[in-house]
């Protein structure tokens, strides 16, 4: 076996044992990567960062924890940014584990938002945010594309009371709030079939503005949407998180994840060239 | 009968959903509204009907010490100790069990199981991938024809388009990922979606009309 037959049928360890030292590696040393910020992202951020101070935002949070390394950074970026811009915010969580990571980025936030931090050179209070006054949690309900439906009729029909028992009609911010005429967009932080039924049976049927937070195998599946307005923005992976931390200068877990992410993916490039030098240089000795 | 009368509920059901997207007239609502409700008592059914299928395949598996019987203990105790916090709660200074108001959502042993065990084995699944993936690219990705090139020349692109040290190439790169999914992806994938949505309608249209009998079974 020469060299150029190793090269193309490396044991599968040694990948993994490259990949490994990599991501230790870029997680433990503290260095930042250059972010550049895309079209698709900048909009969500624009519109949000352009809405006055008790417009309502309501971000659905349907992933489960195994999407929680790129979802997670979105929702907390979209939702700090929310409250910081003294917004009231109401959340839903349609995957069946969505509640769970709700409620961690609710009281994560919560605590973030106690601490005095400025942005983009705007200097933002520290406050501490209410339930019911600031935000509304909703819960989860099964069948996302009735409760989708259900909610353009009215937000109580699927839900009537919020996540804690607090029935709808006794929370303040919801107070007046029948459906998403009342909502100024909907952003759905989502890791499957959910993100479809939002854009088919949501906004195709009520018209209000949405964008989409996804992993980033999805993003790609939903470009057709931005194309033809169905969508406002588009968050795609950790790299969509990042772009929107970077915007709203908070850098936080995104920022992080991405100095790991960028190493990772030239170590798989590295070895995918690897395999082809080693497919050419062997196809040519074949031929002499 | 028994295969008439759920082909006539198909078709006056379906046919009344059809018309009433269109009618926006408030009895049309109250029935549509009426119609979901009865989706959700349906579908309590079913989440009942799949927590009993769980219990006795896994009750069986282990009576019967078939391999691996350890996993189902693993499951029902999983099951039976989430009902049990999610039941449990705490309000006016004393510990009860609550089946009909939230007090379960404080147990902190509810919060700590999915904290704690949930989210990492989750998410330790997931991240599981990087590792098969870098494996099948590395194996999988090879110029061995012009489709094949094509595909590899794409996948490195996209995947290079946030790498910030490529110097001058980095925005040329960070162009050509973003022509690559605004143009040859969205006609693709909107062929495919166009595709889908007519064989969507079309299978619909057969359920309804009695074509299509496949979801009545053989009985």
């Amino acid at each position: 076996m020469n060299i150029f037959d190793r090269m193309m049928s490396l044991d599968r360890r040694w990948v993994f044992l490259l990949l490994v030292v990599v991501c230790a590696v870029t997680y433990i040393v503290p260095f930042q990567v250059p972010i550049r910020v895309e079209g698709e992202v900048r909009s969500i951020y624009d519109f949000i960062d352009t809405l006055k101070p008790g417009e309502i935002v309501f971000i659905a949070i349907d992933y489960d924890p195994n999407a929680l390394a790129e979802l997670h950074p979105m929702c907390y970026a979209v939702m700090e940014h929310c409250f910081r811009k003294n917004l009231k915010v109401i959340v839903t969580a349609l995957s069946q584990n969505g509640p769970g990571m709700a409620e961690q980025a609710i009281l994560n936030i919560s605590d973030s938002l106690m601490l005095d931090r400025e942005y983009n050179g705007v200097l933002y209070e520290g406050r501490e945010i209410r339930n019911g006054e600031d935000y509304a949690f909703l819960g989860y309900k099964p069948y996302f594309a009735l409760v989708i439906l259900g909610m353009g009729q009215n937000f109580r029909i699927p839900f009537p009371t919020d996540y804690y028992g607090t029935p709808l009609d006794s929370i303040p911010m919801m107070q007046g709030v029948q459906n998403y005429d009342q909502v100024a967009c909907v952003v759905d932080l989502s890791a499957g079939n959910i993100t479809d039924a939002w854009i088919s049976y949501g906004q195709g049927r009520f018209y209000f503005p949405l964008a989409l937070g996804l992993t980033g195998v999805m993003g790609a599946d939903y470009y057709p949407y931005l194309n033809s307005r169905q969508i406002f923005g588009l968050m795609a992976g950790l790299y969509g998180a990042a772009q929107y931390e970077e915007m709203a200068n908070n850098p936080g877990l995104a920022k992080d994840g991405m100095r790991v992410q960028v190493y990772a993916h030239l170590v798989i490039i590295l070895f995918i060239l690897m395999g082809n030098i080693g497919y050419f240089m062997g196809r040519r000795d074949e031929k002499k | 009968m028994r295969r008439q009368i759920p082909l006539m509920l198909v078709f006056i059901f379906g046919i009344f959903m059809i018309f009433q997207y269109f009618v926006p007239h408030e009895s049309s609502e109250w029935i549509y509204e009426f119609l979901l409700d009865w989706i959700y008592i349906i579908g309590i059914f079913a989440l009942a009907l799949g927590i009993w299928s769980l219990i006795r395949v896994s009750v069986a598996k282990i009576k019967a010490h078939k391999s691996g019987w350890g996993y189902p203990i693993i499951t029902l105790a999983g099951l039976f100790l989430m009902i049990l916090f999610g039941f449990t709660g705490y309000r006016d200074g004393s510990w009860g069990f609550y089946f009909m108001t939230a007090e379960g959502l404080s147990n902190p042993m509810f919060r700590h199981f999915f904290d704690y065990i949930m989210i990492p084995i989750q998410s330790t699944m997931f991240a599981l991938l990087a590792f098969f993936i870098a494996s099948a690219a590395y194996r999988a990705f090879r110029a061995r024809n012009i489709m094949a090139s094509l595909l590899l020349v794409a996948a490195l692109v996209v995947m290079l388009r946030f790498n910030p040290y490529l110097g001058p190439i980095g925005p040329v790169i960070a162009d050509t990922a973003s022509w690559l999914l605004n143009v040859p992806n969205l006609a693709a994938k909107r062929a495919i979606i166009i595709g889908v949505g007519l064989g969507m309608v079309a299978t619909s249209l057969k359920i309804i009309l009695g074509i299509e009998r496949g979801y009545l079974g053989k009985g």
